[in-house]
């Protein structure tokens, strides 16, 4: 099987790619959504120790709020939404509409606008990754937890057990110009999907930098 | 004395004796075994993700997957001088961190996970005195070797020592 550790950086910068024409389109979904500005950043794709992906986001327990889907189609994978709970509050308040801080606790209703918005913001990225590619791909419904950061991160990137000691995480960083909201987006493709994802686009495994 | 607290990653195995502590943060679906050996005061925490090592390409690292953990945390207590019939388990984690509905069984790594030691536990005549195992919370866990306590914290419940 193709590893993720032998990726070239003509095959990173192609991964790279994917995700910032995905994140583009989510970012524009959520745009339209809150009728608000929002920034994002060029994507990072990392090859990150299982051990350490929790450190992008300040430590093992860390409180988090972590949406994850399930991606089924050619190209198996998993997309996560983490939030801080701080963020995640104030992402409600502007959905719904309330005045920034309304929002104390994450009850049913709260879960539920937060699913929803990762549910749109993931059908426009894999919307353009299917553009891209021609696979089919489809999201499962959206999953929600609240906890420490340790343990949502590694639950969702263990589910099926199949797993390198390494995870490939083309990650984007969204915000709110005004409110300072950071959402981290990752997009983890499973181990046998990388091969197929970087076939479809000419840079499959034999292509030289 | 004032004992050294070790901070156990992820997919990682450590050992020690009282008075030390061995801590292990943000247990979701992957377990913390502690192994202790009361009379010496010794023990070995390690920190499993993966119930068998057949499900990885990679299959290395022999603290993170359960059916490899468990022999070698007796294996290495008993060369520290345990005396396997006085070992005992504690295992906490295992949790169901994401689902999709009530009668979601997708994401099972973590009862898969819990099996596989308990399995293991049996096989090689190792008693399981305490557990904190499923839920839907993240814990950590502080194993202290002196007493063979393991304080368990989560974000929304009391501490509780098993």
């Amino acid at each position: 099987m193709f590893r993720i550790e032998d990726l070239n950086n003509f095959q990173r910068d192609v991964l790279k790619e994917i995700g910032n024409i995905g994140a583009g389109h989510a970012a524009t979904a959520l745009s339209q959504l809150l009728a608000d500005k929002i920034n994002m950043t060029v994507p990072a794709v990392s090859i990150l120790p299982l051990d350490q992906v929790h450190n992008l986001l300040g430590g093992p327990e860390e409180l988090l709020v972590g949406i994850y889907m399930r991606v089924f189609g050619e190209s198996p994978g998993k997309i996560i939404f983490l939030f801080s709970y701080q963020d995640a509050l104030t992402l409600v308040d502007k959905l719904t509409g309330s005045k920034i801080g309304f929002t104390q606790n994450l009850g049913e209703f709260e879960e539920s606008a937060l699913k929803e918005i990762s549910n749109i913001m993931t059908g426009a990225y894999l919307n353009a990754l299917v553009r891209l590619t021609g696979f089919t791909l489809i999201p499962s419904v959206p999953a929600f937890a609240c906890d420490m950061a340790g343990a949502i991160i590694n639950s969702a990137l263990l589910d099926f057990g199949v797993m390198g000691d390494h995870a490939l995480i083309i990650e984007t960083q969204f915000s709110i110009t005004e409110r300072q909201i950071r959402g981290h987006f990752f997009l983890v493709p499973d181990p046998g999907a990388l091969e197929v994802i970087l076939n479809a686009l000419g840079a499959g495994p034999t292509c030289k930098e | 004395m004032q004992g050294v607290t070790l901070i156990v990653s992820m997919a990682e195995m450590k050992f020690s004796r009282a008075p030390d502590q061995l801590v292990t943060l943000g247990l979701g679906s992957c377990i913390g075994v502690c192994m202790h050996e009361p009379l010496l005061k010794i023990g070995g925490l390690a920190h499993v993700m993966l119930p068998e090592d057949s499900l990885a390409i990679d299959k290395s690292n022999k603290a993170k997957f359960a059916n490899t953990a468990v022999p070698l945390l007796i294996e290495e207590l008993v060369k520290m001088g345990a005396n396997s019939e006085r070992l005992v388990v504690k295992m906490v984690g295992g949790a169901h961190m994401f689902s999709f509905g009530k009668n979601d069984n997708s994401l099972n790594v973590g009862s898969r996970n819990q099996m596989a030691i308990e399995n293991m536990c049996k096989k090689y005549g190792i008693h399981i005195i305490g557990k904190s195992i499923g839920g839907n919370a993240g814990k950590s866990i502080t194993f202290d070797l002196e007493t063979g306590n393991v304080r368990v914290r989560s974000l929304n419940a009391n501490i509780c020592i098993i």
